[in-house]
């Protein structure tokens, strides 16, 4: 089984000294409470790398929304830059995080921009409308939004999304066979994007794997209430769930929750093994090094955007990565290889599709493509509840065409 | 999955209704003694954050549950003192004062955990206990009696607290400067002393409410509170500055939260439906502060006044 546990931990005490989170100021100063707040928030995590600007060098800058640590959504593209840099396609990185607040995110994007960065990276598609603003100012720098297929038709702006449905599809087959007697609960942040996709594909491979298996969704409608999340896993829980999944960095709680009471867990976006060692059986992780390898090969080649790009079990950029500490019963795993050579091949497909509802396998919708090239934007990633900007933009637009 | 109304679904959600109520409730009740003395502290969500974040990090470097409760009292103690030096000797303008502490302590709390801990690991959380002889009733013990100690410690703190402020020197002191500073100054009551004792209590339990969250949960991840700490003054109002209507309020808070969760969970509540469902305690907040403001009659008439002798 791929054992790729990642437990880089880049912090700045971290030993990657180059790599340090590089902060702007998030709050506005209201009396003395405040600056000192500020001041210990951004103190000693200040730095910035001095050759941004260097001739021959790569350098790429990340704004996100979450922690770089969150063993969720923000990690998964720390890590794969770290892929990057270790395999040298890449020279750096710097990043942002917990840039929850967009308009902070906007001022970072567009400082990243301006010191020189060849590849700035917006982590979030609730940074999509402040992208849109920027990016026409720098002709001359790539800029990368996720997860989002939008380029807004600006030659300098990439998009990347992940298929989440079809790890989510694998392991929630997984979970109907090691289910027993028990239901399933999947537990969401917000009905959008690949929170959503990934929701509905694990329920959709629990059913194709087991028909009349219970499967309960609970959306906490927030990205950041681990109390929720924790509270939604135990009323799973004490109603008969022995496997529980769910996506975003809030699940967190419910993770704690699954491991106290002994049921089993699938994790997403990064392998969250440690978190529950005993109940994770395996998690979905997100290797976007595999697209951004292709992307930053366009930019050194002069290609600066343009074209949307997206990670799926196909292509690699997905991965089900197992705990190897839990022993998955012989006739699960020989499951779950078939489907993920069935997704891969295009043979199978999920039947989920963005905004619409699970199907089943045979009411097969179109297949994925390794590179899409819609222009629907993928939602939200963080703790935004809005849409982001171009979404609403697009909403207002076809409400009023309908009223007209 | 989709029936409501059967014993075991509802026994469950009463359970965690009240495991929910917890923190509101530690700091509700602190936060109704501090504007008894005329004090508004609008920072009990920092404050709640900091103790959260001591009491995860002490459960998890030491895993001695009792130094995590303590950890976050003291934290709450710290930040008391602050807080008075802020509004009794600086006389700082409560409302702006207190939402720069909330902010001091979302962004300390974050700070640390990031330099601290860094990445989300599980520390030891709760055991719960069942009380003896009361937690053998059928339901009812499942519902109230068999929860962790602070659930306990919250609800026996109301009668408590009640005791306080109506029965005793110190209550009726406290009741004094919340009302009429100048005539309880005029009859020897310190009146910042005993705003310094209020301010301190108050702090001390939002940091209790701030550890019984963050140990209920074994983990601690930014801003883990949500916004517990607003809704607790909220429900001061709501209580009318009676501990009595506090733990009212905190348990038709936690309960709604349950019910809400468990309609989601059962499928009973879906899509846009789910998403108005889980505002439903923040639309109570809201109709309960609509309903109150015809009663201001009962709050403390020197609330956010600083007091300044002759002044």
């Amino acid at each position: 089984m791929s054992n790729h546990i990642q437990t880089t931990h880049i912090s700045n005490k971290g030993e990657h000294t180059m790599t340090k989170p590089h902060h702007y100021s998030r709050r506005r100063t209201i009396g003395a409470f405040i600056a000192v707040g500020a001041a210990l928030t951004t103190s000693g995590v200040v730095s910035s790398v001095a050759s941004a600007s260097g001739v021959d060098e790569f350098t790429v800058a990340v704004v996100m929304p979450s922690a770089a640590n969150d063993l969720a959504f923000s990690q998964s593209m720390i890590d794969s830059l770290d892929r990057l840099k270790e395999d040298g396609s890449i020279d750096d990185f710097v990043y942002s995080e917990n840039m929850f607040v967009v308009e902070d995110a906007a001022t970072a994007i567009r400082s990243y921009a301006e010191e020189g960065y060849d590849l700035v990276v917006a982590h979030g598609s609730q940074y999509g409308g402040s992208l849109q603003e920027i990016a026409p100012d720098f002709p001359g720098t790539a800029f990368a939004w996720g997860t989002a297929s939008d380029t807004f038709g600006l030659d300098n702006v990439s998009g990347y999304t992940a298929a989440s449905d079809q790890g989510g599809y694998v392991m929630g087959a997984m979970a109907a066979l090691m289910a027993e007697d028990g239901s399933i609960g999947i537990i969401g942040p917000i009905e959008v994007g690949d929170a959503k996709l990934y929701v509905d594909g694990f329920a959709a491979g629990a059913v194709s794997a087991s028909p009349d298996i219970e499967v309960g969704i609970n959306y906490t409608e927030s990205f950041s209430d681990t109390a929720l999340a924790a509270e939604a896993a135990t009323s799973f829980v004490d109603g008969g769930a022995t496997v529980l999944s769910g996506t975003a960095q809030m699940v967190v709680g419910a993770v704690g929750v699954a491991q106290e009471r002994g049921v089993l867990w699938f994790g997403t976006q990064s392998n969250q093994t440690e978190l529950a060692p005993d109940v994770v059986v395996a998690s979905q992780v997100y290797h976007w090094e595999v697209v951004l390898s292709e992307l930053i090969a366009g930019v050194k080649a002069g290609a600066l955007g343009g074209s949307s790009y997206d990670i799926n079990l196909g292509n690699g950029g997905l991965v089900i990565e197992n705990n190897p500490d839990y022993e998955i019963p012989e006739d699960v795993q020989a499951a779950a290889d078939d489907l993920i050579a069935q997704l891969s091949s295009g043979d199978l497909v999920t039947g989920v599709a963005q905004g619409g509802e699970a199907e089943d396998s045979t009411a097969a919708s179109e297949p994925e493509g390794t590179e899409s090239e819609g222009t629907e934007s993928e939602g939200t990633e963080s703790d935004e509840t809005e849409p982001t900007g171009t979404e609403a933009a697009e909403t207002t637009a076809a409400a009023d065409t309908t009223e007209a | 999955m989709s029936e409501f109304f059967t014993i075991s679904v509802i026994v469950a959600t009463v359970a965690a209704g009240v495991r929910l109520a917890t923190p509101y409730l530690f700091a509700a009740l602190g936060e109704t003694l501090g504007q008894r003395s005329g004090v508004l502290n609008l920072g009990v969500d920092g404050v709640m954050l900091l103790g959260a974040f001591f009491a995860y990090w002490v459960a998890l470097e030491h895993r001695n549950l009792w130094f995590a409760f303590l950890a976050g009292a003291a934290v709450g103690l710290v930040m008391g003192a602050v807080y008075a030096v802020v509004t009794l000797v600086f006389k700082a303008e409560q409302g702006i004062s207190g939402i720069g502490v909330y902010l001091f302590g979302l962004g300390f709390s974050e700070l640390l955990y990031r330099q601290q801990v860094g990445t989300p690991r599980p520390a030891r959380s709760l055991p719960d206990v069942r009380i003896p002889l009361l937690g053998r009733i059928p339901k009812v013990g499942d519902m109230f009696f068999n929860h962790s100690l602070v659930v306990y410690v919250a609800i026996a703190l109301v009668p408590i607290a009640a005791l306080v402020i109506n029965h005793t020197r110190f209550g009726l002191n406290v009741r004094a400067v919340g009302e009429t500073p100048e005539a309880a100054d005029s009859m020897g009551v310190s009146v910042n002393g005993t705003r310094t004792a209020t301010i301190l209590l108050a702090n001390m339990l939002a940091g209790v409410g701030g550890a019984a969250l963050a140990l209920e949960l074994g983990t601690f991840q930014q801003n883990l509170t949500n916004g517990i700490g607003f809704i607790a003054v909220a429900l001061v109002y709501f209580g009318s500055w009676r501990p009595a209507g506090v733990l009212a309020g905190s348990l038709l808070y936690g309960l709604l939260t349950a019910t809400v969760n468990q309609f989601k969970t059962l499928g009973i509540v879906t899509g846009g439906t789910a998403s108005l469902a889980t505002a439903a305690p923040a639309l109570l907040t809201i109709v309960a502060l609509v309903v109150i403001a015809r009663r201001r009659a009962e709050q403390p008439a020197a609330l956010t006044l600083p007091f300044v002798r002759g002044g």
